[in-house]
């Protein structure tokens, strides 16, 4: 997978659930002190996307370049 | 066009708790539309009343929220009236299978082209907790605090026996699966059942000791498998995932079988 | 039935309510068998299809108005019909229409109740649940009618409020009026005005707002599957159709939702008078009992009686102004209808001498006569039984 594109997080949708968190195969992503998924480690995420098809407040999303 | 493009951006962020199922289901459902290459105007989304009938406000298409149990009636007007649409029912355990029991076996029965999306949470989420139709054997609710009596359905046996030309399985943990066999479902001219296992983290996850949203989700990786998969020789209890039905039929019309 | 002239026609009541449906453009039928309406689904079945339109047998009365609901949302002119219970299972989606403002037209074919009461039996024991049978408060548009020309023309007009107010409109008839027959001229087309839906001007991607309403109080609607998408919903709602707890708009929508039909009442009011210009006693009645009070009022003025009748044709919104009017120096007023009292008691609600206002009734099944309707106003004018 090519390493190009972003994570972006909407803060505003984001509530915190963590299921991006638990569910990302390399743990990319962290909940910030604000109960927020970041997007705290851009080398190890490989952008398969499945924190944003899993994101259940549509928070999420892989913008590409 | 990212998922956000097809939603109603004022009434975001949604209603639904942190760590619900729902949301998954409703950019699943989104993805798959996008997939399809329907325009706006041509879907039109019709719920009943419940937490996942709320999607239906949220969704840039022809909408329509309407009574409980009755979405899939309302929606055989829809389409019976303009079969060029595409309509599309999300649904939820409760409003599906108890209330609306009757209109799901006859929507079944009539083959008609309509999509229902059933986010099963085995749960009533909007009032607070009680026991549905899919709440299995012995677990709680608010209404069953020493654990339910009642058997719960089999939704894909059901909508088999019924008639549904079209019948999958699949859980908000199987993002990818899911998007697929909406799409799939979608395509499919026929009465077209997609039960989604979703989890409900603040009633049903907290009265069974489920843990929260992800723990939830690991049971749902955890205890189903892909169906004929030889993990069940092992474990029969893994709940089956796929499609199980998926029958080409002439397309049902009130006007019925017409003299040539 | 044809006779001679091909627009003059031998028909039962059930057939003149299906062929007033169709010559005001009914488009789509929804239903579910229950005596005494089911020749309408049975005609309908046939008819319909040979016109273009879909008719389709659902699952109970509740699926039945559901389903015409969503299919009037697509922009097509829809009916249901029913009787006793199945009115009873409609009455919450009767509560969507209204609140949704969804043209649609219900035909309550009354027969005996409570619950399975007398099914083959006929009564007018429906009319207070056609006004207040769904919950929440509301104003609803009744008709009904004695003979099946009136039937026919009722129906019309019933589709025509529909379309003209955006709300459900309860064709009220009985076991009688349905089942007799009788001679019913159709009219050729374009002799009665036919309403045709209202639908918005607003151009696509300009902002169209499904329940703002225009300065004449109407709301142009757009057809699902066109180029403005909104939502419809049962919960109060804006002017977008999206829900809303706000209590000024709660409060704004209740509010329209009454007065758009009850501020028009005296322009809804359908009615008709017989021998009223120098009646001394005043009968009141509509639907089949009206035939007896017409036959008793025709009776006794043979014998020089001052009799008279007003015949109500439009139930709900209750024409109060009409029936007070009317009702002014009368000696007796006497209501005739098959139920304890449901229309009597509207009346001494808004006359103005309501010791002078008496029932002459039945509700056992059988068809009230000339002669019961005589034996209650010989008991209340002191002349004995």
């Amino acid at each position: 997978m090519d390493k190009e594109g972003k994570v972006v997080i909407n803060r505003e949708w984001c509530k915190g659930c963590g299921i991006c968190v638990a569910f990302c195969p390399e743990e990319a992503l962290i909940l910030d002190p604000e109960e927020k998924a970041y997007w705290a480690h851009p080398e190890k995420c490989k952008r398969c996307g499945l924190c944003e098809l899993r994101c259940p407040d549509i928070a999420i999303e892989l913008v590409q370049k | 066009m990212p998922v956000k493009d097809y939603l109603r951006l004022r009434f975001l962020p949604h209603i639904w708790c942190p760590g619900c199922g729902h949301g998954i289901v409703m950019s699943g459902m989104i993805r798959a539309i996008e997939e399809i290459g329907l325009e706006k105007n041509e879907v039109v989304v019709v719920s009943g009343i419940g937490c996942s009938s709320r999607m239906a406000g949220y969704l840039d298409f022809h909408t329509m929220h309407t009574l409980h149990g009755r979405a899939l009636a309302f929606a055989t007007g829809v389409k019976l009236g303009r079969p060029d649409l595409t309509v599309i029912v999300p649904m939820g355990d409760g409003d599906a299978l108890a209330i609306g029991g009757n209109h799901f076996i006859h929507a079944a029965r009539r083959d008609i082209d309509l999509t229902a999306v059933i986010m099963n949470n085995r749960i009533y989420g909007m009032t607070g907790g009680q026991g549905s139709p899919m709440t299995p054997q012995g677990m709680r609710s608010t209404t069953a605090p020493r654990g339910i009596a009642d058997a719960a359905f089999d939704l894909v046996e059901l909508a088999k026996g019924a008639g549904a030309s079209f019948v999958a399985r699949t859980t908000t943990f199987h993002a990818t699966e899911l998007t697929r066999m909406i799409e799939k479902a979608i395509r499919h001219k026929g009465f077209s059942v997609v039960e989604v296992m979703s989890q409900c983290p603040t009633y049903y996850g907290r009265q069974n000791r489920l843990g929260n949203g992800v723990e939830m989700m690991k049971g749902f990786r955890d205890n189903t498998t892909s169906i004929g998969s030889k993990k069940r020789e092992a474990r029969p209890d893994l709940i089956e995932r796929g499609i199980f039905v998926d029958e080409d039929r002439p397309v049902y019309s009130p006007e019925g079988l017409k003299a040539d | 039935m044809t006779s001679e002239r091909p627009n003059m026609r031998f028909i039962q009541g059930n057939e003149a309510i299906a062929e007033g449906a169709l010559y005001a453009g009914l488009q789509f039928y929804a239903g579910y068998p229950i005596t005494p309406s089911t020749e309408i689904a049975e005609i309908l079945s046939r008819r319909l299809p040979e016109m273009g339109g879909t008719f389709i047998q659902m699952e109970d009365e509740i699926a039945s108005l559901c389903t015409i609901i969503g299919a009037s949302l697509t922009g097509l002119k829809v009916m249901t019909a029913t009787s006793g219970p199945g009115f009873s299972l409609m009455q919450e989606a009767i509560g969507y229409a209204v609140m949704a403002e969804v043209p649609s037209v219900i035909v309550n074919v009354q027969r005996g109740g409570p619950s399975t009461g007398l099914p083959t039996a006929v009564a007018q024991g429906d009319v207070n649940q056609a006004r207040w049978g769904t919950h929440g408060d509301h104003a609803i548009v009744t008709l009904t009618a004695s003979n099946l020309q009136d039937v026919f023309l009722m129906t019309v007009a019933g589709f025509n409020m529909a379309e003209a107010f955006r709300t459900p409109v309860i064709l009220l008839f009985d076991e009688v009026v349905a089942h007799m027959r009788e001679k019913v001229v159709v009219p050729g087309p374009g002799e009665i005005e036919i309403f045709e839906r209202l639908r918005t001007s607003v151009p696509e991607g300009t902002n169209y707002h499904p329940y703002l309403r225009r300065e004449d109080g109407r709301l142009p609607m757009s057809d699902f599957g066109g180029v403005h998408r909104y939502n419809v919903t049962g919960l109060v709602h804006d002017m977008w159709g999206f829900p809303s707890t706000d209590s000024t708009i709660a409060y704004d929508l209740l509010h329209h939702l009454v007065d758009k039909l009850e501020n028009r009442a005296d322009s809804i009011a359908r009615y008709k008078e017989y021998f009223t210009d120098d009646a001394r006693v005043l009968l009141i009645s509509y639907g089949s009992s009206a035939r007896s009070a017409l036959q008793m009022v025709v009776d006794r003025r043979k014998k020089g009686g001052k009799l008279g009748l007003l015949e109500l044709q439009s139930l709900w919104p209750f024409p109060a102004e009409t029936v007070r009017e009317k009702c002014e120096g009368r000696t007796h007023i006497l209501v005739v209808e098959m139920n304890m009292g449901q229309i009597c008691h509207e009346v001494k609600k808004v006359v103005s001498r309501p010791e002078r206002v008496f029932l002459a009734n039945r509700f056992d099944g059988i068809f009230i006569s000339p002669g019961d309707i005589l034996r209650v106003l010989n008991m209340v004018q002191g002349k004995g039984v």
